[in-house]
């Protein structure tokens, strides 16, 4: 054999091996890698919590960002290489980690801070309320002057006529089908829990089903909204707050029946950095930490007594203000915790007929 | 004698020339496969053996086997008519504890949800609750505790999750699931897609194909017969989109085709329509996307195949006494038939596969066998339905593969 073909060989082997073996995480002390959703909101999450984390504690921060994706959690935690130490989630998905054992229950003595001020949201054994958002309906003022006023006008193809954009994704849909066929928002998940309830929503659903463009990813609405693609559309209310602040979109929001969402962080199962965690958690709770993240990006604190630190600027844009938290749909994460499997199997063979 | 030693001389020659020529062929065959080794080893690494686990998936699930290792033994006995015994309910029991106490009563109830929808909550109540009851009779207790418990479909499901393998993934991938009884039977209208999701892709891929094979043809026709020069600049007009990523080159088509983009914009402005029309988010904006990018896998192997055809055969037929069509359709085209074979082939094989492009020009209706493997590999986390939608979707290609062979002969493709 010639020695090229000997250097082939080795390469080949080397390359194969490499690829079967796991790649360890490079360990550094004193590093933290925070799991946010990416875009505007890791800018502001560097300016109102990390920078000040890392000025206090010396301890510096890495970012990542995902898009709620359980499987690659799953995927750490089972394999045992774990490199994201705080991730921030949704109810939902932080439920369903917390039931398969994904991620740590909360250590509140570790944490340092006082559980109740943190009201129901608090409530929840895996994570430390972060921030509140909503789910509103967006539209363009300027090509809907008189936009729609409740839920049921979303649903109105004949005063409304044209698209609306929707999020790929069975909560909130049914609540808003029920709410627009005349549920009062108090009974909507007693309806639900019905086969004749969940069966009326569909119906309901059907009559805008052709009309719908259905989005994935939160930036989607606002691209729809400015290219002219859809009249109104689902959108978070932190994305409008950003059209229209940083790209001076001629957007509004109805707060009808906005259906209201808390975020957490949590802790994966298994982080080698968890002391360091618990302290990230312990500052980032903090009312000052919280409320000055409202100055960055419109998210509502989940700690109570940063309400009172936020600027009034602020607050017509936050989600859990008085006035919009008044008019809002309170989500029931146990019934999504029970039917969320179930309706998702239904509502994604009905989008696919 | 000496004729004698002359031949067998000649026969030590000729048996060590033997042995030098198979010496000599064996060391060439072995450089040959050292230099296809580092390929081998990849192939088997990166496509066999991830395509053979993924099959493996598909029929292979321990979940109920190994979380609840009790109540499946337990009920190996049962003979499926009435509701279990006592000892069942007991067994149930323990394991509701263990999984409590482990925190696995999710994975349980993700599984048992699978077949029974809506069973997950239940699942994970009971083990809450599971975990203060102490002392027999459980099963009146566990029935108090959720109605599930008194359901004669998830004690078959259990009894099934005793073999740590299942036909379920499968079966719900066509559309079948087990009933209560453990037979087979079709599944809820309102949970029965996947029949028309492998019909809409074989549809649409037949479907694109063709519309690369009506539009590629001339044009490959037109490069063959171009002097160098020309249709030099041309092929590389051809093959420039396949400078730029097929994300960008999607994302380009949202602009044009979207209701106030380009087309539609023009073709109002031309006062050809008065209304937009709507040319995306449905079937006509997939099928005319993924026409472009698949339109040079189709056109390169027409084209090389092209390029071999001797022009004098067609100047032969028309010296002959054939008009220029006989020509064309008796001599040139059967000439042309396997790279138009072999481009079509490429083609329909590429878009059985396709995610990207139906998601972001397609509607939910025009959604792929694709996106329904990345939707429950990302999102459900349900690998062993990602699993079977893969290794279905792979059977019927290498089944629609043979068929074709069978009436196009593969000897017959050529890719130039």
């Amino acid at each position: 054999m010639r020695p090229s073909l000997m250097i082939a060989g080795a390469l080949a082997t080397g390359l194969a091996a490499s690829a079967l073996m796991p790649v360890k995480p490079a360990f550094a002390g004193d590093r933290l890698t925070i799991v946010t959703w990416g875009g505007a909101a890791q800018a502001a999450y560097r300016k109102a919590i990390f920078d000040p984390f890392t000025k206090t504690t010396g301890i510096k921060i890495i970012d990542d960002e995902w898009n709620g994706e359980i499987a690659k959690v799953r995927a750490m935690v089972e394999a045992k290489t774990v490199s994201w130490d705080v991730i921030t989630t949704p109810t939902s998905s932080a439920v369903r980690m917390c039931n398969d054992g994904l991620i740590e229950t909360i250590d509140w003595k570790k944490v340092g801070l006082d559980r109740d001020q943190f009201g129901d949201a608090g409530k929840f054994d895996c994570g430390l309320p972060q921030a509140y958002n909503g789910t509103v309906v967006a539209y363009d003022k300027n090509r809907l002057p008189n936009g729609p006023k409740t839920i049921a006008d979303l649903f109105d193809t004949k005063v409304f006529p044209g698209k609306r954009g929707l999020w790929k994704n069975v909560s909130t849909k049914l609540e808003w089908a029920l709410i627009a066929d005349g549920v009062p928002r108090k009974e909507v998940y007693k309806v639900l829990r019905t086969p004749e309830g969940v069966d009326r929503a569909f119906r309901k659903l059907d009559t805008i089903k052709q009309h719908v463009i259905w989005w994935t990813s939160g930036a989607q609405p606002m691209q729809l909204l400015a290219d002219r693609q859809v009249v109104m559309t689902e959108a978070w209310n932190t994305r409008v707050t950003d059209a229209v602040k940083q790209s001076g979109q001629p957007f509004e929001m109805m707060w009808d029946a906005a259906v209201g969402g808390w975020q957490y962080w949590v802790i994966p199962k298994g982080t080698p950095r968890l002391d360091d965690a618990y302290k990230y958690l312990g500052f980032a709770g903090t009312p000052q930490t919280e409320a000055a993240l409202t100055r960055y990006l419109p998210l509502g604190p989940g700690n109570r007594d940063a309400m009172a630190l936020v600027d009034p600027a602020v607050l017509p844009d936050l989600a859990n203000s008085p006035e919009h938290y008044a008019v809002a749909m309170q989500p029931d994460p146990q019934f999504w915790l029970e039917r969320g499997d179930e309706l998702t199997q239904r509502f994604n063979a009905w989008l696919a007929k | 004698m000496a004729i004698m030693a002359v031949q067998s001389a000649s026969n030590l020659d000729g048996m060590l020339l033997r042995i030098k020529l198979q010496r000599v062929e064996r060391r060439r065959k072995l450089r040959a496969f050292t230099l296809v080794l580092p390929l081998l080893l990849l192939n088997l690494i990166a496509f066999v053996s991830p395509i053979g686990r993924m099959m493996f998936n598909a029929i292979h699930d321990d979940t109920l086997l190994t979380l609840m290792p009790r109540t499946t033994a337990a009920l190996s006995a049962w003979d499926g008519k009435d509701l279990p015994s006592e000892s069942a309910y007991a067994a149930l029991a323990e394991d509701l504890k263990q999984a409590w106490a482990q925190k696995t009563s999710g994975v349980i109830g993700t599984r048992i949800n699978y077949e029974l929808p809506g069973a997950s909550g239940e699942v994970a109540s009971s083990a809450r609750q599971a975990s203060t009851l102490s002392a027999a009779p459980y099963k009146a207790a566990l029935i108090e505790i959720s109605p599930l418990w008194g359901q004669r479909g998830v004690w078959s499901l259990l009894k099934r999750g005793h073999s740590a393998y299942t036909a379920y993934y499968l079966l719900r991938s066509v559309d079948y699931q087990y009933g209560p009884d453990s037979r087979i039977v079709a599944s809820p209208p309102e949970y029965a897609v996947f029949r028309d999701v492998f019909l809409r892709t074989l549809g649409i891929s037949v479907g694109v194909t063709a519309a690369t094979l009506l539009l590629g043809f001339p044009v490959a026709y037109l490069l063959a017969r171009l002097p160098l020069m020309t249709s030099n600049m041309l092929m590389i007009m051809v093959v420039l989109p396949f400078w730029t990523s097929g994300l960008v080159r999607t994302t380009a088509w949202v602009i044009l085709l979207q209701e106030h983009g380009l087309i539609n914009d023009m073709l109002m402005a031309l006062h050809i329509i008065s209304q937009p029309a709507a040319l995306i988010y449905n079937r006509i904006g997939t099928v005319i996307t993924m026409t472009y990018i698949q339109l040079p896998f189709t056109l390169l192997p027409i084209y090389s195949v092209m390029k071999t055809i001797s022009p004098s055969y067609i100047r032969a037929a028309r010296s002959l006494g054939a008009g220029p069509f006989y020509a064309f359709w008796k001599v040139y085209f059967p000439q042309s038939l396997p790279g138009i074979a072999a481009g079509c082939l490429l083609t329909f094989i590429v878009c059985l596969g396709y995610y990207l492009t139906p998601a972001l020009v397609g509607g939910p209706r025009d959604q792929m066998v694709a996106s329904f493997v990345a939707y429950y590999t990302n999102e459900e986390l349900n690998w062993g339905m990602a699993s079977a939608l893969g290794a279905i979707l792979l059977a019927a290609t290498l089944l629609l593969y043979y068929v074709y062979n069978k009436l196009v002969g593969v000897d017959q493709l050529k890719l130039g």
